[in-house]
């Protein structure tokens, strides 16, 4: 293909889950596109808007439409930041035509990484093998904004050696939800162990997910809890030979 | 005065005049299902059941009567003076009351009475429901104070569900102060949201379809 | 957020009975509204909840049309329509006409509106007997508290809890059997019924066309309350109306199935009027009092006003995996969970609770559920945005802003973003590839001391994601 796609690889990943932007990467090229990295990048602005700084949330945007302008393609490692930057930015423009333009421009080159590999490079075998034991974690973002169910768990089904478990209950919150997993700190470590009590039970040594926010509150809680389970980005799965 | 106070805040609010006109509302979404009669007992009967009602499908009014009397014996009934229930017969089994056109009376006799009897305007296939409309004919407390209620309908007036009800009666409130939708027995899970059936209303629910 | 709401918080976490009385009702509420609005068995689901916001987005933004048509149908049947302002007039009112007909006995029906001004303590302020009839609020009555659960308000409450309660109030040996408390309140309050002067209600809908209110319950007490006394008085906030009593085929479709899984609730009423001639019984007076309370004031705001959409289902509640941990009492004011967390702040103001609006994950799952199609996620970060510009013009979030117009700058210079990345790599510790329980205390802020409380912290990578991909070129 040799065609040219940019990773928004997000602040999370970058300064603590570089891997899975290595991974992300690694499976792009496999497929055959150029991948780049834009240096400016740093955040979607998520954070702030979340906190219900919309002022602070639009200057950050506007350097994410900055750094992004000249990329026709956007792979992004996680479903909440995409959201963000889909449904979001056009929230903080409404009142300024000429940006919500580029935000109209840039909602249609941005795409979360499994939506890009399933849409986008219209792939479900990647080649990947990985012999494990897993369970998928539905982030909510992904989940209820983006739409995100069904192409992991395709993207899941080709790896070779891997056997999916469904959690049950399906789709409840990990509980990180931003700067509510530390305004709201009992509650959000409340909401996880019910979240782990959840993974433990399917026996999966390995949960999965799209979004490292969430996989860093699930790793987190059961790490604290001393359990053995790690977590795993789909695109370090997908990655795995 | 707060009437004209809080309707101006409501026009200012949103950018009205008074009188202003309003563009027309979405269209009423009401479908109906071609359902034929036998498919139409088959699913109140299915739905009421499931609900620990009682459903009973007889040809005759004459079987009707039967089947009132021996569920009824040993009680003490009040029947609504919906004239089906005379036509059938079963205002004339022994121990029915019958007739009462006083509030106080009927209230009365309604508290202390084991059953109530009525008839229906309508009953509803797709959920086990009864329509019954408050009329000099069915009085509202026959079919709520009684701990148990038996309702004889003629299977003609078994509607496919609440949609058809709406599209024959569009505007109840023309024929009746009450109109109420009976599905099923009373019921609450207010504590522990363990089931309990009779709370307030009838804990037995009895359907004779006839025809 | 306020202390309180943060201790009401951590002591319902705390509470492990509690904890289980909520989360195994609301799982139970939650699965039966999914098995009956699954695609195979609704298949119209998504179109009536589609249809449901039309109509609903239609009758708020011509509020002041409806309820002049409501009010016009109402005294055609001999009814009459009062508007109250807030509660004062709301009580002024029911004390006014129960001295005109020396009533003392009152018996009500479920009615949040009623909650929402303390109505019962009103009138038991002035000598009247004012009598809560749905089995839930009657336990709560006699224990003096407010309902934890739209749909189920006495759902943090076990049986033993309500021997106490009975044995307490009415005098009773205490009883256990839940279906023998059940009938001891059933002939408890039929005495009620039958000897009461007023019977008020709530209104699940007001419907313009017919005159009508819809009341809409499963125990049969809004009936004996609306047939049994001489008056009736429906007490309904002003966003409750429809249009046309029509418009019920699309209403009545959602509402049972979204609050508990049923396909309709087990007493639907049409009220039109007092009874009409020759109808044995029912009330001989109608009266419909018209509540703002605030209404008004959420009114002018075009994103928000969908908070008025709410027809008090309780899906919401019952999905919420915040309100599933914190429960009903954690909230401030009487509506809890995801509706709620929105109404409130626009009642009473963003600093009546200025954490709540951030007491929420924003996981959608709330606006997945709603049958009339509310997107609280949407109003609860608009409420975020007021809750932030109240408090930095008054001057209360000092270091937060700071913070976040620091993250702003920082995240807009992208070489000293990871200068600022590698400093911190550099100060936290790091052993093996192990997850950290405790940072050194220049590390120790407050944000990073509440993740540590309740989980560990990814260790510090060798390199960022932009240092690797630098060094492979």
């Amino acid at each position: 293909m040799g065609e040219r796609v940019a990773l928004f690889v997000t602040c999370i990943v970058d300064q603590l889950f570089p891997k899975v932007g290595m991974a992300m990467a690694s499976v792009l090229e496999h497929l055959g596109y150029q991948v780049d990295f834009p240096e400016n990048q740093t955040c979607c602005g998520q954070p702030a808007f979340n906190s219900g700084y919309r002022q602070e949330a639009r200057t950050v945007a506007r350097h994410f439409l900055d750094t992004f302008a000249n990329a026709e393609r956007i792979v992004v490692p996680s479903g909440s930041c995409t959201s963000m930057i889909v449904h979001h930015f056009a929230e903080l423009f409404h009142k300024e035509p000429e940006t919500l333009e580029r935000v109209h421009a840039m909602e249609k080159r941005v795409w979360e990484f499994s939506t890009f590999l399933t849409e986008v490079a219209k792939v479900e075998d990647v080649g990947a093998r990985l012999d494990e034991v897993v369970t998928f974690h539905d982030g909510c973002h992904s989940l209820r904004e983006m739409g995100v169910r069904e192409g992991p768990r395709r993207l899941l089904s080709k790896v070779r050696g891997l056997e999916l478990r469904e959690m049950q209950p399906a789709e409840e919150c990990c509980g990180f939800g931003g700067t509510f997993a530390v305004k709201f700190a009992e509650l959000s470590g409340a909401m996880a162990r019910t979240k782990i009590d959840a993974i433990l039970a399917t026996g999966a040594g390995t949960v999965v997910s799209v979004d490292p926010s969430c996989l860093m509150q699930i790793q987190g809680a059961l790490s604290r809890a001393g359990k053995s389970v790690r977590t795993m980005h789909l695109a370090e799965v997908l990655a795995s030979r | 005065m707060t009437r004209d106070h809080i309707l101006h805040r409501i026009r200012t609010a949103l950018g009205r005049s008074a009188g202003q006109a309003v563009a027309d509302p979405p269209p009423v979404r009401i479908r109906i299902a071609e359902v034929d009669r036998e498919a139409r007992v088959r699913s109140f009967t299915t739905r009421l059941e499931a609900l620990a009602g009682k459903v009973y499908y007889v040809t005759t009014d004459a079987e009707a009567r039967d089947l009132v009397a021996s569920a009824i014996e040993g009680k003490t009934a009040v029947a609504s003076n919906a004239p089906y229930l005379r036509e059938c017969g079963i205002t004339g089994i022994a121990g029915v009351e019958t007739g009462i056109t006083g509030r106080d009376e009927l209230r009365e006799r309604c508290a202390a009475a084991g059953v109530g009897i009525t008839s229906a305007d309508y009953a509803l296939a797709d959920t086990g429901s009864l329509v019954m409309l408050s009329t000099p004919r069915e009085a509202r407390l026959v079919s709520l104070l009684p701990p148990a209620h038996i309702a004889v309908v003629p299977v003609e007036r078994l509607l496919t569900g609440l949609d058809e009800l709406m599209s024959i009666l569009p505007h109840p409130g023309d024929a009746t102060s009450s109109m109420v939708l009976i599905t099923g027995p009373s019921r609450t899970a207010d504590i522990e949201q363990i089931l309990v059936r009779g709370v307030h209303g009838p804990g037995q629910i009895t359907v004779v379809l006839v025809g | 957020m306020s202390v309180e709401f943060d201790q009401k918080i951590h002591d319902t976490l705390a509470d492990p009975k509690l904890q289980l009385a909520i989360y195994t009702s609301t799982a139970r509420l939650k699965q039966n509204r999914i098995n009956t609005v699954a695609a195979e068995v609704l298949p119209d689901y998504q179109e009536l909840r589609s249809q449901a916001n039309a109509i609903k987005k239609h009758s708020i933004e011509n509020l002041d049309h409806y309820l002049e048509e409501f009010e016009r149908n109402v005294t055609a049947r001999g009814g009459k329509v009062v508007y109250c302002k807030d509660g004062t007039e709301v009580s002024d009112f029911v004390l006014t006409l129960a001295k005109e007909r020396g009533a003392r006995l009152i018996v009500k029906s479920k009615s949040m509106t009623t909650e929402e001004v303390d109505l019962n303590e009103r009138l038991e302020h002035h000598g009247l007997e004012s009598v809560e009839t749905d089995l839930g609020e009657y336990i709560l009555q006699l224990a003096h508290e407010r309902p934890y659960h739209i749909v189920a308000p006495a759902l943090h409450k076990t049986r033993y809890d309500v021997a106490e309660i009975f044995s307490q109030s009415l005098h009773v040996p205490n009883e256990t059997v839940i279906e023998n408390q059940t009938m001891l309140a059933r002939r408890v309050l039929r005495e009620k019924f039958l000897a009461a002067d007023i019977g008020i209600s709530g209104a699940n809908f007001l419907v313009a066309d017919s005159g009508a209110v819809v009341l809409i319950e499963n125990e049969g007490n809004a009936r004996l309350t609306t047939s049994a006394p001489k008056i009736h008085i429906a007490i309904a906030g002003i966003e409750k109306v429809i249009p046309r009593a029509q418009d019920l085929a699309t209403f009545l479709k959602l509402l049972a199935r979204s609050a508990t899984g049923q396909l309709l609730s087990v007493y639907t009423s049409f009220l039109s009027g007092p009874r009409r001639e020759g109808e044995i019984d029912g009330p001989d007076e109608f009266y419909v009092v018209l509540l703002d309370n605030g209404r008004t004031r959420l009114l002018p705001d075009k994103e928000k006003r969908q908070t008025l959409y709410c027809i008090r289902c309780g899906a919401c509640l019952n999905t919420c995996p915040v309100y599933r941990k914190i429960g009903g009492h954690s909230f401030p004011w009487v509506y809890s969970g995801p509706i709620g967390a929105i109404l409130t702040p626009q009642f009473m103001g963003v600093q009546h609770e200025p954490g709540l609006p951030f007491a929420s994950s924003l996981c959608g799952a709330c606006g997945e559920v709603c049958p009339v199609k509310i997107d609280i996620p949407k109003v609860l970060l608009d409420l975020r945005n007021e809750v932030q510009k109240a408090q930095t013009r008054e001057k209360l979030n000092r270091w937060e802003k700071l913070a976040f117009r620091a993250f702003a700058w920082l995240m807009t210079h992208p070489r000293v973003y990871e200068l600022a990345g590698r400093m911190a790599a550099a100060m936290a510790p790091s052993v093996d590839s192990r997850w950290i329980s405790s940072v050194p205390p220049l590390m120790n802020l407050p944000p990073v001391r509440a993740w540590l409380s309740q989980r560990d912290l990814p260790p510090a990578p060798e390199r960022s994601f932009r240092e690797m991909w630098r060094q492979r070129r």
